[in-house]
């Protein structure tokens, strides 16, 4: 008979995140000639760094995990909060909920970078792009950026790139957003920027300023008509930008038509519930003259090579991994899964539905204040769409009242308190907050008399007079059919991680567990206010403290921010930590960031927003940091070096062995080691960064630990930091003008970021525990090597460590049969998808090569697959080369093949059609069926489309 | 009027005091398809190795330098609508300005189609 123990479940979760069995294991142990898995770990990973049982927290079952997150999102407590403050309640469809927000063929998609597999979500953002720029009225906007404040900040220095003013002066409305001005006055501060808060109506015409942001409608719902401001303003030489909130817009009079150059906001209440802050998607707008400046990714239209309308992501060069430490901004991942929620909102209710809900946020507020001014309350608003600020003798009695009663009003200083009415707002709601704010029964029958014209909220000067959502995408799925049908055809289109390996470099693409998203969406996580007062969000708290200690022992570090957005934002967010570290040991003048040639984009890009100068550091032939060219570079820089930013493993997937020596060097300079914690991947159990040399690093929750990759974003990138630089930590945003401390200002909007997704790391951390998660690191390595040696055959595996081995990644260099055959990195990357994969990552490092990561989760049978993939290209790209097909007629340059193609009459290729689609031989019922051809980039970046092509132009039926 | 090369690929053609620029052949070539390219304004004045504009491809975007100083007094608005013009005629068609030189010194600098042939080949080992 068994024992108790027997009865423990506790780590079951491992082998269900973990692709490779045991048996598996052992086989690819023996395909690469090792007797164990420490075998391997000890040649891969460097003696000096190498450490046994780092991690030393036990492991629980899925139900247990569960459990325990019930219980934490219980002692969240369920409330109506009505705080505003840019963040409102909403209704998430729930045909939305069940079809997008919570399939994992829409989550566990990558960036659409191979746009041919990825017409889906291309359409959905193209769909949130004209949904922006209708409501704005302005030519142009993006595919989302992480959340308001950074929105504006990022519309702050846009301006400053492209306007004449050569004033360093910005305006910043003193009624925006507390959280925004926040988040603008850290972005302002190491760029020299002189931020100055005051009333746009009075204060800026005395002004010379480069740009303004004005609040639309303002933080206390007051809807000002700001047409003279903006004229004056553009007069003066300065350029305007204007914080609008989305659901107003349905009703006002757009920015675009009264002078913005450029309008910002957050999409959050277009379905995306409130997350405790995020994640959200932002958008920005602008004119037709900036639209090579606006940051983040663009969704464009062109065709294919047949002629077919197609997506992509246009205007790329301008990104941070292309222009590096020129480009617009560093932004990478953005919010594209919240963006499509938010799209697809406005596809469901189309412009009669979004007017119906915005008229009805605005006469229920329209009711309170006719019945709030009747009882003699003083409320202050000449204007309002949803927000109101009334006075009080108690703001605190009020306040306490309406919490008794369930809801949650924003107290400003003693006596006056504001409330924002939303979506989930109903006549009963409003009913119960009279009685609350007056304090004695109301009477009834007035509110069906009252007089609602006597309070009109909206200034008949700005009522909105132009149509919004005409094009037809927005007026046809309005049944819950079609629209569950609608979001079906898109996400068959997309090549997501819940169908085939996604093997890209760097990304970590490796399992979600349902059993880690399904707690994002209930309740007690997703319906909380980020400025909830703090005893109603213990659960949060007790979540985050423990995500942020077990984060702590992975990394080796003593503190930790879950604050930035994005692996970018925490770049930024390390490095303004190292510079006000530097400042406060009196040493402001240390600006010099050293960077490796070998960085990722946002790197460079990052140091220059913190006002860093770029000194590049030699890389070695092996693609490590150049030790000599470091210490004359040091050397030359030696009292300004602020730091230096090192990737480890490095891009090129390798644990070089200097790590220790270059952080030694840059220490005694005086300098500081920024670690990029991309390649956390290879690392989690066997080494701690904290322990050998790092000041500070970056993590990706998003790639290493399992928050899905929304298609591009959302991103959680925290920054981990050592003792010393544990003051110097991001504020929380409306603690930072009330601040002591020497924190940096906040970064993001909301105090811990995009919180509602960091239960997914906690389940991920919790499930797998320290042993699980080191052996999650060990497969990793194990499964990269194992590609690599079967590999080795037909292509050279590039940058191995002094053993032959790899990291968790490895790059192919198929130079030799992509010149051979007179082929390109993309014709093999466009084969690939007739094979059913998305591509590996493409010419990064090394331009024309393949970086392939498989991590822990992927099946042996699917690596297998993926194996036989490369090797069977190989073998056409022979027959090119042999000249059995010529060089301008063969399946790899004619990649990829859409059934279309496939189905054409007559078929003149040298190669049969079932050589296109089923390339090895297997008809398989699995197969993937790119929707559209090679599409065409050039022309795509050449005239660039960014609004939703004529409704003939989609396909019948999607 | 005989063409010069400058180390970061840019050609001048010189005719009296005026001289005509653009990219070279090879630059075009390395670039691949060429999206946009934004011009210098007439009247404005440029010293030798400032960068004068960013010209786009597809994949990559690079900084044009100025050859050579000068004021630019034509600009080729082709471009605008059409920079694929570079890729078909980089060295004729695809002329980005011309300016006064106002320095014939600096120009000692710059390489003629032998030298440059022969730095191109260079650069490949």
């Amino acid at each position: 008979m068994k024992s108790i123990a027997a009865l423990d479940c506790s780590n079951e979760f491992v082998s269900r995140h973990i692709g490779p069995s045991d048996k598996d294991i052992a086989y690819m142990l023996e395909t690469l000639g090792f007797e164990s898995i420490d075998q391997l770990m000890s040649l891969t990973i460097p003696d000096n760094i190498r450490v046994d049982n780092a991690l030393n927290f036990g492991s629980m079952s899925e139900a247990q995990a569960l459990c325990a997150l019930q219980k934490m999102s219980a002692k969240n407590i369920s409330m109506k909060s009505l705080i505003g403050l840019g963040y409102h309640d909403t209704h998430t469809p729930s045909v939305i909920l069940r079809n997008l927000l919570e399939n994992p063929g829409w989550y566990t998609a990558y960036t659409p970078y191979q746009a041919e597999i990825s017409q889906g979500r291309l359409e959905a953002l193209l769909n949130f792009q004209q949904v922006v720029m209708d409501l704005t009225a302005m030519p142009m906007a993006n595919a989302s950026l992480l959340d308001e404040g950074t929105a504006a900040a990022e519309a702050m220095t846009l301006m400053m790139r492209v306007g004449k003013s050569k004033s360093k002066c910005f305006f910043v409305a003193v009624d925006c957003l507390p959280q925004t001005i926040a988040v603008v006055l850290t972005r302002a501060e190491p760029l020299g920027i002189d931020v100055h808060i005051g009333d746009p109506l009075t204060d800026l015409e005395k002004l010379d300023v480069f740009g303004a942001l004005l609040q639309y409608p303002n933080v206390d719902g007051e809807i000002h008509d700001y047409r003279e401001v903006a004229e004056c303003l553009h007069k003066a030489g300065g350029l305007l930008a204007v914080a609008a909130d989305p659901m107003a817009l349905v009703l006002l009079s757009p920015p675009g038509e009264w002078g913005a150059d450029i309008v910002v906001g957050s999409t959050q209440r277009f379905g995306v519930p409130l997350g405790f802050g995020g994640p959200h998607a932002a958008f920005m707008a602008c004119r037709e003259e900036y639209k090579r400046q606006i940051p983040g990714r663009v969704i464009g239209v062109s065709s294919d090579k047949d002629g077919k309308v197609a997506f992509r992501m246009a205007l790329q060069t301008r990104e941070q991994h292309i222009r590096r430490e020129k480009a617009t901004s560093n932004i990478c991942t953005a919010q594209v899964l919240l963006a499509n929620v938010a799209s697809m909102y406005c596809v469901y209710h189309g412009p009669k539905g979004l007017e119906q809900i915005a008229q009805r946020i605005h006469l229920m507020l329209k009711i309170l204040v006719s019945q709030l001014r009747e009882a003699g309350v003083s409320v202050r608003n000449t204007s309002f769409f949803d927000t109101i600020v009334f006075d009080t003798l108690g703001a605190e009695a009020v306040h306490k009242r309406a919490m008794d009663k369930g809801y949650n009003l924003r107290v400003i200083g003693a006596e006056a308190v504001g409330l924002s009415v939303n979506e989930t707002t109903t006549f009963d709601d409003i009913k119960e907050l009279v009685k609350v704010i007056i304090n004695r029964v109301s009477r009834e029958e007035p509110l069906v008399n009252c007089n609602l014209s006597a309070s009109e909220g909206i200034p008949h000067a700005l009522v909105r007079q132009s149509a919004i959502l005409t094009h037809p995408i927005f007026n046809k799925y309005h049944s819950e059919t079609a629209m569950m049908r609608y979001m079906r055809v898109l996400e068959e289109k997309d090549l997501a991680l819940n169908r085939a390996m996604i093997p890209l470099g760097s990304c970590t693409m490796k399992l979600n567990a349902a059993s880690e998203m399904m707690p994002i969406t209930w309740a007690g996580f997703s319906k909380v206010h980020p400025f909830a007062p703090l005893n109603q969000t213990e659960g949060y708290q007790e979540l985050i403290a423990d995500l942020e200690n077990k984060l702590c022992q992975i990394t080796g570090f003593s503190g930790i921010s879950l604050q930035p957005n994005a692996g970018s934002q925490g770049e930024y967010a390390g490095l303004l930590t190292i510079r006000a570290y530097h400042k406060s040991r009196g040493e402001d003048d240390r600006d010099v960031c050293l960077i490796p040639s070998s960085a990722h984009g946002t790197n460079p890009a990052s140091a220059v927003m913190s006002n860093m100068k770029v000194v590049i550091v030699e890389c070695d032939a092996d693609g490590d940091v150049n030790l000599s060219d470091l210490r004359e570079k040091v050397a030359l820089h030696k009292r300004k070096l602020a730091a230096i930013m090192v990737t480890y493993p490095s891009t090129h997937g390798v644990f070089e062995e200097g790590i220790r020596e270059i952080c030694q060097i840059v220490h005694d300079a005086g300098g500081q080691v920024y670690m990029d914690g991309a390649n956390l991947q290879a690392m989690v159990g066997i080494c701690l960064p904290g322990h050998f040399g790092p000041d500070v690093m970056h993590l990706n929750l998003h790639k290493t630990f399992c928050i899905p990759h929304g298609g591009g974003g959302p991103g959680v990138g925290p920054i981990a930091v050592a003792n010393h630089l544990c003051p110097f930590l991001p504020t929380t945003p409306l603690s930072l003008l009330t601040s002591e401390g020497m924190g940096i200002g906040p970064i993001s909007s909301a105090p811990w970021g995009s919180a509602s997704i960091l239960p997914i790391s906690w389940a991920y951390i919790a499930m797998m525990g320290g042993s699980g998660l080191t052996k999650a690191t060990q497969v990793s390595i194990l499964s990269a090597n194992y590609i690599a040696k079967k590999l080795s055959n037909h292509f050279d595996i590039l940058f191995t460590g002094s053993n032959g081995l790899v990291a968790h990644e490895c790059i192919i260099d198929t130079r030799k049969i992509q010149s051979k055959a007179k082929i390109t990195v993309d014709d093999v990357a466009k084969r690939l998808m007739d094979y059913g994969f998305h591509s590996p990552t493409m010419s990064w490092p090394v331009a024309q090569t393949f970086m392939v990561e498989p991590t822990e989760s992927e099946p042996l049978e699917e690596i297998d697959r993926f194996c036989e993939a490369m090797i069977l290209i190989a073998g056409e790209t022979e027959k090119i080369a042999s000249g059995e097909w010529p060089n301008n007629d063969n399946p790899l340059v004619n990649a990829p093949h859409t059934a279309e193609y496939l189905m054409a009459d007559t078929w003149t290729h040298p190669y049969t059609r079932k050589q296109a689609a089923f390339p090895n031989g297997e008809m398989s019922v699995s197969k993937y069926w790119p929707t559209v051809g090679r599409i065409d980039n050039a022309a795509g970046d050449r005239s660039l489309v960014c609004s939703c092509p004529p409704i003939e132009s989609y396909m019948v039926g999607g | 009027m005989s063409i010069k090369y400058s180390k970061d690929h840019e050609w001048l053609v010189i005719d009296g005091n005026i001289g005509t620029v653009g990219i070279s052949n090879h630059a075009q070539e390395e670039l691949g398809d060429i999206v946009f390219v934004e011009l210098p304004q007439v009247g404005d004045i440029v010293g030798q190795g400032d960068e004068i504009c960013v010209i786009e491809s597809v994949k990559a975007a690079s900084e044009v330098l100025a050859p050579c100083s000068g004021r630019v007094i034509e600009i080729n608005e082709v471009l605008d609508s059409n920079p694929q013009v570079i890729n078909q005629s980089a060295e004729e068609e695809g002329w980005f300005y011309r300016l006064e030189i106002s320095d014939f010194a600096s120009l000692s600098e710059l390489m003629d189609s032998e030298a440059y042939e022969t730095f191109l080949l260079a650069g490949e080992e």
